[in-house]
């Protein structure tokens, strides 16, 4: 067994399902307040990669530091996704709030394709480069077939990232706040909590996220287009479902299995069936455990 | 009574039908060669068609001033096939009907191999610019096809050639997009290697794509031992491996196909598409038979050259010169011309193999060199 290999195939994994585990939190995170699909968060991902191109290459023309450049293009990205987030909520979702569910379900729809549809009128069809703002680490030179300066600050942002969320879920008013109202909507409502400021600030972390996921990703591979919001959104989803959806921590590590099983499906099987792995593992784990690894069996409310 | 009266009728007609027939058999034996002209002329493909007819109407009307071919004036009937199968069939017997001697066309492979049978059941010879499928010349089922156009295999000949005998590359692993085209494409490659001594393909799969990224085959790839890369596919999932190849310090060379000879791919890749090979068709757009057509569709017609044009007017150049050429309008006489007989085309000189394809057309290989594609002597 060839060590070496087997260790980059376990380092593209985890890049991969990093970038599964950005998206997959909006995801999860939205369907425990709310209970709802958020189908367009894919294309809040996109908007992000785009938002970071555009300031990106605007900024490039002032002689910029590239990495300085890449920083100031990632916290745009992140606030201007927010931004979309927060509103797609409040003008897509929250007039539907005591529809039935499938009615917001379809708003989620609907939204997405309206979002590619916008950003492909707005730009182009045609992919575009992303440009290169990240140097390649000398430090890496003698691993770098191994893992890239961009798989690594992959890496590292994730973790940070689940750290801080981490953190806010448990120890902050506001983490309170959204265990509780994903508790009981109602029950939180008569204590005193503003269910509609937790359910925006949901969003606004989901969306935040995606948003850095996008730029990461980008920069990674180089290049971007309308529709990549929809592949990873699927995955992520997949990805949230796997783990529970509505966990938290269960969105994580249902990221990281899917990515493994790509990345090593791919490299001891065959890339030919790539996507057939993930909806395998998908299968198996709703056949086996339906609530997803890290789900929590819902007792109906009588 | 009225039994009668409709027998009577039954038999006029009948006899009306032979009479035109016969009158319509006897104008297309006397004063014109007709040439028939088939392809998508209206519908979603037309303007893969109607290039192809303007071709065939500047090159007869080039004979006909100087006083046509065998002492005859040459005539286009040209039918519309709208790239279907289908309708392929009944432009067929139309033509077949108008006693055409050729065919230019068809348009697209699959109305093409419909409408072929046909055209060999009574003799006709047909010459398409565009229908790039293997087997209609490979299969040796239709004699009388012939094609200005290189098929989709002689572009894979024309890179495993470059990547064994120019690079003198051993070990190959050969990736592709799971589509049509790609997979046809490398599937083509593969075969080929098999068949070179000494040459190995370490690797033949699928890419997934749109996957947020390709580390996991990259890998794959470096652990395979490749000396080389060959991609059959579109230039977004192209200028996605490169750049990954490269910033993992894979630096194998990259071959490819004319789906990424596309200078979309060299704007994406950036500094990483430096050096890249892709095959596409050759460059003719210097030949002077080339620059001329093209000034005379732009006096006539006020148009640039569509997709295919100068194939057609290869095409046409080609049936005309070898009816010329044969001195007679027999098949057997015009298909031995146009297996024998060189000919000055706007693709460069041209005569066609046994199976019909083209001799002298074909793809070259082109390589990204300080941002753009130069074709390789």
């Amino acid at each position: 067994m060839n060590f070496e290999y087997f260790f980059a195939l376990l380092l593209g994994g985890l890049t991969r399902g990093s970038i599964y585990a950005l998206i997959a939190l909006g995801y999860t995170m939205v369907y425990g307040i709310i209970k709802l699909i958020n189908f367009a968060h894919g294309e809040i991902y996109m908007i992000g990669a785009f938002t970071a191109l555009i300031i990106g290459g605007a900024l490039s023309f002032t002689g910029m530091n590239p990495v300085l450049i890449f920083v100031i293009a990632s916290i745009a990205a992140i606030i201007y996704s927010a931004a979309y987030g927060v509103t797609l909520e409040k003008l897509a979702y929250r007039p539907l709030r005591n529809a039935p569910r499938l009615s917001a379900l379809i708003s989620a729809i609907g939204m997405s394709i309206f979002f590619q549809n916008y950003v492909l009128l707005a730009q182009t069809s045609d992919f575009l480069p992303f440009p290169t703002l990240l140097p390649r680490l000398k430090i890496l030179a003698l691993i770098e077939h191994l893992i890239s300066t961009t798989q690594l600050l992959i890496l590292i942002s994730t973790a940070v990232v689940m750290i801080l969320l981490t953190l806010l879920i448990q120890f902050t008013k506001m983490g309170k706040s959204m265990r509780a109202t994903s508790q009981d909507k109602q029950m939180a409502q008569l204590v005193g909590i503003n269910v509609d400021n937790v359910i925006s600030m949901t969003f606004l972390i989901g969306s935040a996220t995606a948003a850095l996921g996008g730029v990461l990703i980008s920069s990674h591979t180089g290049q971007i287009n309308f529709y990549i919001g929809f592949i990873a959104g699927i995955k992520a989803f997949v990805a949230a479902v796997l783990g529970g959806i509505g966990s938290v921590p269960g969105a994580v590590l249902g990221s990281f299995i899917l990515g493994l099983t790509e990345s090593f499906g791919t490299g001891y099987i065959s890339s030919d069936y790539e996507d057939a792995f993930a909806f395998i593992i998908l299968i198996l784990i709703l056949i086996f455990k339906p609530s997803g690894l890290l789900g929590r069996k819902e007792n109906e409310k009588v | 009574m009225k039994d009668n009266k409709k027998k009577k009728l039954l038999i006029l007609l009948l006899i009306s039908f032979v009479a035109l027939g016969a009158f319509a058999n006897g104008q297309g034996e006397t004063d014109t060669i007709k040439i028939g002209v088939a392809g998508a002329h209206s519908g979603d493909l037309a303007s893969y068609g109607i290039p192809s007819i303007k071709a065939a109407e500047l090159v007869v009307d080039m004979y006909n001033a100087k006083g046509g071919v065998l002492g005859k004036q040459i005539e286009l009937v040209i039918e519309d096939d709208v790239c279907k199968p289908e309708v392929a069939t009944n432009t067929a017997a139309k033509l077949v009907g108008e006693n055409v001697i050729a065919v230019i066309g068809h348009i697209c492979s699959g109305a093409t191999k419909a409408a072929l049978g046909i055209y060999k059941n009574e003799q006709i010879i047909t010459m398409s610019p565009s229908a790039t499928n293997p087997p209609l010349t490979k299969s040796g089922d239709y004699p009388n096809f012939f094609r200005t156009i290189a098929p989709d295999d002689a572009q894979a000949d024309v890179e495993v050639a470059f990547a064994v005998d120019k690079l003198g590359l051993k070990k190959i692993a050969v990736l592709h997009d799971k589509g049509d085209y790609g997979k046809g494409f490398a599937e083509f490659c593969n075969a080929l290697l098999e068949t070179k001594s000494g040459v190995e393909v370490v690797l033949f799969e699928g890419i997934q794509v749109g996957a947020v990224d390709y580390s996991a085959i990259i890998n794959k790839i470096a652990n395979s031992g490749a000396e080389a890369l060959i991609f059959g596919g579109y230039h977004p999932e192209a200028s996605k491996l490169i750049s990954q190849m490269r910033k993992k310090n894979l630096d194998i060379p990259f071959l490819s196909d004319d789906g990424v000879k596309d200078d979309t791919f060299i704007k994406v890749a950036a500094e990483y598409a430096e050096g890249v090979y892709a095959t596409g068709p050759v460059d003719t757009t210097s030949n002077p038979m080339a620059i001329k057509a093209t000034e005379d569709l732009m006096a006539k017609y006020g148009e640039e050259p569509g997709a295919f044009f100068l194939n057609a007017y290869a095409a046409t150049v080609a049936v005309i010169n070898a009816i010329e050429k044969a001195g007679s309008t027999e098949y057997a006489a015009i298909d031995a011309a146009l297996k024998s007989e060189y000919v000055e085309t706007p693709l460069g000189k041209i005569s066609f193999d046994k199976n019909g394809d083209a001799i002298g057309v074909g793809f070259a290989v082109y390589q990204v060199q300080n941002g753009a594609y130069i074709q390789l002597k």
